[in-house]
């Protein structure tokens, strides 16, 4: 099966600090890739590295079969429209309505009727699970959950075959953090995308992850939740061992 | 009537062929079939177009289904069974008359409650320093003395150089007028009164108002953001005492010295313009500036120096406090507290102005 994104001897150094050393990952296509790790362990500069954010010190990162290190910035403008990154609290532009928002990436990128792109816009905001009228808000009139569901609703908006999704149900109650766990579930399959979801939340990640990347010592152990409860590594065992991970797992 | 699609049917697709997609009719026909058997890819924009069209045909009285194609689109299709209402994307805009007269309302409300919120604020910090001040063991000498070193001791080059510039401006400015009446001597006359009286203290101010009130407000908002205030109060301190005070008494203890060190750099600035094109030596420079300038002037100038000072503070420190939420609020925050800031300082100087000359100082 080919990979969406595979990295290969990746090194990443912030402020001085090594974060990643010779470090390995893949995701494959059509599967959601849980990525967890202590607080301070790289999640969110993996994924910020991965998407081009950072820049990496060495080694390789494809990008639906294409090495982003070969890319010049046309072509890193055409792979851009082919993935969608949700931050943290949805990074919304805070000037512009919701439905600007995810209009933004479709005039970027795409010509459209202004017909056709206010009905896509309003797909869009249908998929995330937001109400028509949502559209017409702005961003400081969301609540924290519908927010992320927005700017859920603008990554998808040129309909990427691959998302990047950075702690989404961070700061969500555990109700809200179901729904938006079953919603990425639900989408992936009926879009087919390859999901690669950072997070802190062990029951999205039993939930909805086909496989988990586990950053320790700036390298990722990779594997379904069964290869890694078997892993020897003291901190994957008190990760998916510890009460929190037996509540999570069920088991 | 079969309506085939095939091949990659994603949004660029959908964008090529939506005028014709729009544009098709059933042309009489009762039944349709929408082959979909050949498609190789289908994303939520290709799927609403194809719901889209059926739709269409169903509301031409047309029994349209799809025929063919993999599970995993019929049930993309299925997902856009719930068909979405396009509702508008930006808010209604309201008349503008109603908007202007909303505008100019809420204006002069906020006008009002901002002159109650500076005279309250004016009490409070009143109240605390004097409360503070009778126990000098409660104040905060190490904060006092940082806020000294900042908004005083950093603050030397940028006033200096202002200052400078002014007095060489104002002795050019003087020098070019009077020397049509033959009367080039008296630009230090000129220059020298109104620097002391007015230019070297409002210069002053203005410059601390821009640099250290902005940084009281950034400094004191982003503490707001954080819910650092807050925490200060569940541990029973008082924010007004622990960040208010020491500014407030290092910009009212530095600014008559900064106001001093405009003054005399400014006089410089003016001696070394009026030697440079007066030939005026600074001994001349200087019995010219003693016969033409009585102390008084110096006085009027940096008295108002420490009421300037308080000014600048209890702004900054004021819209410090009132930051309410995001990092954005703290930069329109510190914006509104400069404005205020220099607007306070030059009413401030024009009340001066009136009463000094009403007691013919």
């Amino acid at each position: 099966m080919d990979a969406a994104i595979r990295v290969k001897g990746l090194k990443t150094v912030i402020g001085g600090t090594v974060v990643h050393e010779n470090l390995d990952l893949q995701a494959r296509r059509g599967e959601i890739l849980g990525i967890v790790g202590a607080s301070g362990a790289g999640k969110s500069v993996l994924l910020r590295t991965v998407v081009g954010l950072n820049r990496a010190v060495a080694g390789r990162i494809e990008i639906l079969g294409q090495d982003t290190g070969q890319l010049d910035s046309e072509g890193w403008r055409r792979l851009r429209t082919r993935f969608g990154v949700l931050f943290q609290d949805g990074a919304l532009f805070s000037s512009l309505t919701v439905g600007e928002n995810i209009q933004v990436p479709m005039n970027e990128f795409m010509d459209l009727s202004p017909e056709l792109r206010d009905e896509m816009t309003a797909v869009k905001l249908d998929l995330a699970g937001l109400p028509p009228d949502a559209g017409a808000k702005y961003p400081s009139e969301l609540s924290g959950g519908m927010r992320k569901r927005a700017g859920l609703a603008r990554a998808l908006a040129v309909d990427p075959e691959l998302l990047f999704l950075d702690e989404p149900t961070a700061g969500l109650d555990p109700i809200g953090a179901a729904e938006f766990d079953s919603l990425i579930r639900s989408l992936q399959r009926s879009l087919g995308l390859t999901v690669f979801l950072v997070t802190h939340d062990l029951d999205s990640l039993v939930a909805v992850c086909d496989r988990i990347a586990v950053l320790v010592d700036k390298r990722v152990v990779e594997g379904t939740l069964d290869e890694l409860l078997a892993n020897e590594h003291p901190w994957i065992q008190s990760y998916f061992r510890g009460p929190r991970g037996r509540a999570a797992i069920g088991r | 009537m079969t309506i085939a699609f095939g091949g990659r049917w994603d949004l660029a697709a959908v964008a090529r062929q939506d005028a014709p997609l729009r544009a098709l009719d059933a042309a009489g026909a009762s039944r349709a079939a929408i082959d979909i058997s050949a498609l190789t890819a289908l994303d939520s924009a290709g799927a609403w177009a194809l719901h889209r069209l059926r739709t269409k045909l169903r509301a031409q009285n047309v029994q349209a289904d799809f025929v063919g194609g993999k599970e995993a689109y019929l049930s993309l299709l299925n997902r856009l069974e719930r068909p979405p209402r396009a509702a508008p994307l930006v808010p209604p805009r309201p008349n503008i008359m109603v908007v202007m007269l909303a505008r100019l309302g809420s204006g002069a409300e906020r006008a009002l409650s901002e002159s109650i919120d500076i005279v309250g604020f004016f009490g409070q910090a009143l109240a605390t320093a004097a409360r503070t001040l009778l126990r000098p063991a409660n104040v905060r000498v190490t904060s006092l003395l940082v806020q000294v070193e900042q908004v005083g001791l950093n603050a030397l080059p940028i006033v200096g150089l202002l200052s400078f510039l002014i007095g060489v401006v104002l002795a050019y400015q003087g020098i070019d007028q009077l020397r049509r009446f033959g009367a080039e001597v008296f630009t230090v006359n000129l220059a020298g009164i109104s620097i002391l009286r007015e230019v070297g203290v409002l210069m002053t101010a203005i410059v601390i108002a821009g640099r250290s009130g902005s940084a009281f407000t950034a400094q004191i908002g982003t503490m707001k953001v954080r819910e650092e205030i807050d925490a200060m109060r569940t541990l029973g301190l008082d924010p007004v005492e622990i960040l208010v005070l020491p500014r407030l008494l290092a910009l009212v203890l530095t600014m008559p010295l900064l106001g001093f060190y405009a003054d005399v750099v400014g006089l410089f600035g003016a001696a070394v313009s009026t030697m440079l094109i007066l030939d005026l030596s600074p001994i001349q420079f200087m019995s010219q500036l003693r016969e033409a300038v009585e102390i008084k002037h110096f006085w009027v100038g940096i008295i108002k120096a420490p009421v300037f000072g308080f000014i600048i503070a209890l702004t900054g420190c004021r819209y410090g406090l009132k930051v309410k939420g995001s990092a954005e609020n703290v930069g329109r925050r510190t914006t509104q507290s400069v404005v205020e800031a220099i607007f306070l300082v030059i009413v401030a100087d024009a009340v001066f102005s009136i009463v000094f000359s009403r007691i013919g100082y």
